[in-house]
């Protein structure tokens, strides 16, 4: 999934500092499901924004609604549109591909993020953390290691590991907490009786399947 | 294997070689720089100019190569690290190292920015340090960057690569150095070892999957109890012994002239121990302020 954190009550006060009615809206995709910007999550901050205007004799009119999957053009344009009239502003509680679609279909509102986009991931195995496990580099390799994905594990990102900074296994960078992608990844091949791939030399990836070709498209007419 | 530099000169004749290293900081003159290479003459064959070691931004490299080479005589062995720079800016350099008579290229990866001086920098890693490895052979060898577009005149350059023997787990060091023998390092300069058990261990590897590149192990003495105890201390990966540990403490309390006679007997036995190992070519002393122990070091090892 894609994981999403509530921006500071600060942060949101200060963009919608000019405006006089807002709707926040919930996705009930990716972000209800880490229950950082679902409809309870988009319920709550709509309390506080009415709360902190009220508190303020500011006076604004404040509502509270949900969408599924705020990424999907459809339902967003069907969804809100008997909604969104009457509000001048939109807080999007869905990640950064959601709220770049609601502020195209309805492009008379200001439109503000009110989470940060974080990365692709999933809970650890202890589902105490939401952890990175994807940088959707455009080229996957984790048929060849063992399933685990050195572009976002290993912190630099190599395809020929480990570099000098393990010890024990564990990453310098950050403090020797984190395992050594790279160590881990010659455990598992090791397990699987598939060490040959870890001998294997990777050349230097074509970047262009991930950030040397501007935003990228699949599909549709050039 | 072609020898275009003298360090590759004397491993390929068999001689045991000593390299030295040294570390431009953040300053425009470099006159210390200068001094300390001064210093190491006439005991190290070749000396490894650092690249902004532990991610913090200094002088740069290849400039402090180049005049190294040029006031002192005495070889560069030029870090490139893929930490700050694209493969655009690396086949830059490597020709420019060309240009400036470089003759011998240590291809590394780099300190990660979070542990250095500016750590809010975005690391680059277009390539890692076996692809560089991969790069500088294709400009050597065939004469053509990574997009096989032609060089005129390539540069020439032996080129080394870097290894960890205090890794553990040592198994995936060793195969990664097995990857960049098959790529064509020329040599490997390893960290700093104090163990002899560990160094037996990662030679061990290396014999067992046939990694023959010649080595230089890394030495680093103690400038003072203060630097011992940090490295014990801080610097993951570094294993001292507790009899090594015991005897420097010994005499450290003695004074610091003591402390500086027990660093030269017991580095003078430990390189002599190191000599004796099959694969090993050389020491790569690191004695970075402490320089003056080094002479001392290599004759106790009979050097």
């Amino acid at each position: 999934m894609i994981i999403v954190q509530p921006k500071s009550m600060d942060k949101i006060l200060d963009m919608v500092n000019a405006s006089k009615s807002i709707l926040v809206v919930g996705c009930e995709g990716c972000s209800a499901v880490t229950q950082m910007g679902g409809e309870k999550q988009a319920e709550s901050l709509a309390l506080l924004l009415d709360l902190s205007s009220k508190l303020g004799g500011v006076g604004r009119n404040v509502k509270a609604v949900s969408t599924l999957r705020q990424c999907d053009r459809q339902i967003v344009a069907s969804t809100l549109k008997p909604l969104i009239e009457g509000y001048d502003s939109v807080i999007c509680m869905g990640c950064g591909a959601g709220t770049q679609v609601v502020a195209d279909i309805f492009q008379d509102k200001l439109v503000f993020p009110g989470i940060d986009t974080k990365f692709i991931g999933s809970h650890d195995r202890d589902a105490k953390a939401f952890v990175e496990m994807c940088r959707a580099c455009g080229e996957c390799v984790i048929d060849e290691t063992g399933g685990i994905c050195p572009v976002t594990k290993c912190s630099k990102s190599i395809l020929n590991g480990p570099c000098g900074g393990n010890a024990n296994g564990k990453c310098e960078v950050g403090g020797y907490v984190r395992n050594c992608a790279w160590v881990d990844i010659y455990n598992r091949l090791k397990a699987q009786n598939r060490l040959e791939l870890y001998a294997k030399f990777r050349p230097p990836r074509d970047f262009r399947t991930w950030v040397s070709q501007g935003p990228r498209e699949i599909g549709g007419e050039k | 294997m072609q020898v275009f530099s003298e360090l590759m000169k004397r491993i390929s004749e068999g001689k045991f070689v000593v390299t030295g290293e040294l570390e431009p900081v953040k300053n425009t003159d470099l006159t210390p720089v200068l001094e300390t290479a001064g210093l190491l003459k006439g005991q190290v064959v070749a000396i490894n100019i650092t690249d902004n070691p532990t991610a913090f931004a200094y002088l740069n490299t290849l400039v402090t190569s180049y005049i190294m080479q040029e006031k002192t005589g005495i070889e560069a062995i030029y870090q490139v690290t893929v930490r700050d720079r694209n493969r655009l800016a690396l086949v830059s350099d490597l020709l420019a190292a060309g240009t400036l008579n470089i003759r011998n290229v240590l291809t590394i990866s780099g300190d990660f920015v979070s542990v250095g001086d500016n750590p809010q920098a975005k690391p680059v890693y277009d390539l890692d340090s076996t692809q560089l490895l991969y790069l500088a052979r294709k400009m050597v060898d065939e004469g053509v960057d990574l997009a096989g577009n032609k060089i005129q005149n390539p540069p020439k350059f032996n080129i080394g690569v870097a290894a960890n023997p205090n890794a553990d787990p040592i198994e995936p060091e060793i195969y990664k150095l097995l990857r960049k023998q098959n790529i064509g390092a020329d040599f490997i300069q390893t960290q700093c070892v104090y163990n002899i058990e560990s160094l037996d261990k990662f030679i061990d590897g290396m014999k067992s999957l046939d990694v023959r590149t010649p080595t230089l192990v890394g030495l680093a003495p103690f400038k003072s109890m203060k630097m011992m105890s940090w490295m014990i201390n801080f610097v993951p990966g570094i294993n001292v012994p507790e009899d090594m540990k015991r005897q420097l403490e010994d005499a450290g309390a003695k004074g610091k002239v003591a402390f500086k006679e027990e660093n030269k007997k017991i580095f003078g036995e430990l390189c002599k121990e190191i000599k004796k190992r099959s694969r090993v070519c050389g020491i790569h002393m690191m004695a970075i302020g402490f320089e003056e122990v080094i002479p001392d070091i290599l004759s106790e090892a009979g050097i």
